[in-house]
């Protein structure tokens, strides 16, 4: 099927640039999330000698805390309307563990796009690939990652498939071939109304930090034997490097204030900080 | 032909957008070029404002009335392909952020977030920018001839600025949106936490939803934004988007002032790159205290409505 891909995405883009829309069944959704293998939270970051890449040695890996509330949600409609749940990653090998938690947590089947994550829009542009190549009615990202934070990914995607984005969501209810979605704007929220298909990214209020489904151990020994397949990159091109990486220098010494000496503090916010 | 995308809110310009427009004047000054500001939709702001900030031109484009990404993406890659611009500076905010990535596809441009600092190079494009919720800085390369530069809310800082007037244009345009607005729900009276320039924050040291009264109090001496840790805004005891930490908000504020919060590393990842930060704690052993400039030892209640007042008698 993805010796293929190459030829199908390209005709398939083509098609949906001149206003194709395939026959979908909304009764089901078929959801692509999109998943990326970050540091943990708690991770001391370090870089390596050559100061060229994060020092991966010792650091937890796990999937992007805003992929999981894209992930929970994709589950609560499959379980809601039907289809199938799928998670994409682009990374080498080593982010298959990441990968096999999406599917221990319940997405049915698995795709790693093998090339290294570079860029956000060579990112976007693998994810395109896979997207157009299993016809998906909804794809769920993380509004963002926490290495890198640019929040890039799930804009960039939808423009390339010409579909609606709603980032950073924080509610999303279908019904037929359209939705209404909350995005979060400062201060406050918007309502939109748009057709399917289309990108969200993900953030807690798309679901609730206690609705987060978290592995089971039939989801466990289930994810060992679910198809995980390894698709060729297209070969998109990164449009930037990474040149160098350094630590930010920290701060000097706390200065402690006596808490009977709020003056003192309220004199040196003023002139020494100046920010008062 | 630099171009800035110069963001309304409510038909006003932010902080963050005079930001990114001295951001760009900075740019064109180093390139001997010019930078062009673009307006979309309906602005009630003086656009001369754009000028007084380093804009050489402004473009106000008419039509869409609410932001939608693929529509302003649109638009202004139109812009960009028409006068063959080799950089475009947005900044990060929430808008910025679906925008430029959009934006970099649509004008086939490569895309680099959360810039700290004016170039390094322009030949190629080198900048210095945040990494692994600023835990780190990256130096990064531009591959392509075209780069959209996002920036990070208050990391630049707004210089006093007063230059000469703007050429102006407008023009109308009729780019389609893919989603439309129903309604925007805003909480009234609150400011931005990325754009804040102080911010008062609590945790779980303030025992109660019900405590936060003087959490305001203290906020609205300094004219400061409200903030939280994660505990308190997964409980529902202040609203998510007070939430700062590496899964919530990343703060870039002059003055950050923590109340009753442990800080653990995922907290001070949202808050490192605030310029000063005080932390007020009853538990000397806080980790948080670290990573301050200046520490209080105290039980909150008590320090805080005496910190209150000893800034209202200061501010007086």
């Amino acid at each position: 099927m993805f010796k293929d891909r190459k030829n199908t995405a390209s005709d398939l883009k083509f098609a949906y640039r001149l206003g194709y829309k395939p026959p979908r069944n909304y009764l089901s959704m078929k959801i692509l999330v999109c998943i990326s293998h970050v540091p943990d939270t708690t991770a001391k970051i370090q870089f390596t000698a050559d100061a060229s890449a994060l020092d991966a040695s010792g650091v937890q890996f796990v999937i992007n805390p805003y992929d999981e509330f894209g992930l929970t949600r994709a589950l609560q409609l499959n379980e809601q309307l039907g289809g199938t749940v799928t998670a994409v990653t682009v990374g080498d090998a080593s982010v298959e563990p990441t990968l096999r938690k999406a599917l221990a947590i319940g997405a049915h089947d698995a795709v790693r796009v093998d090339a290294l994550a570079l860029d956000p829009i060579q990112v976007a542009r693998e994810l395109s690939a896979v997207a157009l190549a299993g016809a998906y009615d909804l794809i769920i990202c993380g509004q963002e990652s926490i290495d890198y934070n640019g929040g890039i990914v799930p804009a960039a995607l939808a423009e390339i498939l010409g579909w609606p984005v709603v980032s950073p969501c924080i509610g999303f209810d279908p019904a037929g071939g359209r939705a209404k979605a909350s995005r979060e704007i400062d201060g406050g929220k918007e309502i939109l109304d748009l057709a399917l298909p289309a990108v969200l990214g993900a953030k807690k209020g798309l679901v609730e930090e206690s609705e987060l489904r978290i592995p089971n151990m039939r989801g466990i020994m289930s994810a060992r034997t679910k198809p995980l397949i390894v698709t060729a990159p297209h070969g998109a091109n990164p449009g930037s490097a990474a040149v160098s990486f350094t630590k930010p220098a920290g701060k000097s010494a706390v200065q402690m204030i006596d808490a009977q000496d709020l003056d003192t503090l309220v004199q040196k916010l003023h002139e020494e900080a100046k920010v008062i | 032909m630099i171009l800035v995308f110069a963001e309304t809110w409510n038909g006003q310009f932010k902080k963050s957008t005079f930001e990114a427009v001295q951001y760009a004047s900075a740019c064109a000054k180093a390139q001997g070029t010019q930078a062009l500001a673009v307006v979309i939709g309906p602005a009630s702001a003086p656009v001369e404002s754009l000028g007084a900030h380093g804009a050489d031109k402004v473009l106000h484009l008419h039509g869409p009335e609410q932001f939608e990404t693929a529509q302003y993406a649109a638009l202004l890659a139109g812009v960009a392909q028409e006068l063959n611009s080799s950089l475009i500076v947005v900044s990060g905010t929430a808008n910025g952020r679906a925008l430029m990535g959009a934006l970099s596809v649509r004008a086939e441009a490569s895309a680099i977030s959360n810039v700290t600092a004016l170039p390094l190079s322009y030949s190629p494009l080198r900048v210095v920018r945040g990494a692994f919720s600023s835990k780190g800085i990256e130096t990064c390369e531009s591959r392509l001839p075209r780069s959209v530069i996002g920036l990070i809310p208050n990391a630049i800082g707004l210089k006093d600025y007063s230059d000469s007037d703007a050429a102006f244009e407008d023009r109308s345009t009729s780019e389609t949106a893919r989603a439309t607005v129903l309604e925007q729900q805003l909480a009234s009276g609150s400011i931005a936490l990325p754009e804040a320039d102080r911010v008062v924050s609590a945790g779980r040291g303030m025992k109660s939803p019900e405590n936060w009264g003087m959490i305001e109090e203290l906020a609205k001496t300094l004219g400061a934004a409200t903030a939280c840790s994660k505990p308190v805004s997964d409980i529902g005891w202040r609203p998510h988007r007070e939430h700062v930490g590496q899964t919530g908000i990343q703060v870039n504020p002059q003055l950050y002032i923590a109340i009753g919060i442990s800080g653990a590393i995922q907290h001070l990842a949202g808050v490192s790159s605030s310029k000063t930060i005080v932390v007020i704690n009853s538990d000397p052993e806080a980790p948080f205290f670290k990573a301050a400039d200046y520490g209080i030892v105290g039980d909150a209640f008590d320090v805080v409505p005496r910190l209150t007042a000893a800034i209202k008698k200061y501010l007086n």
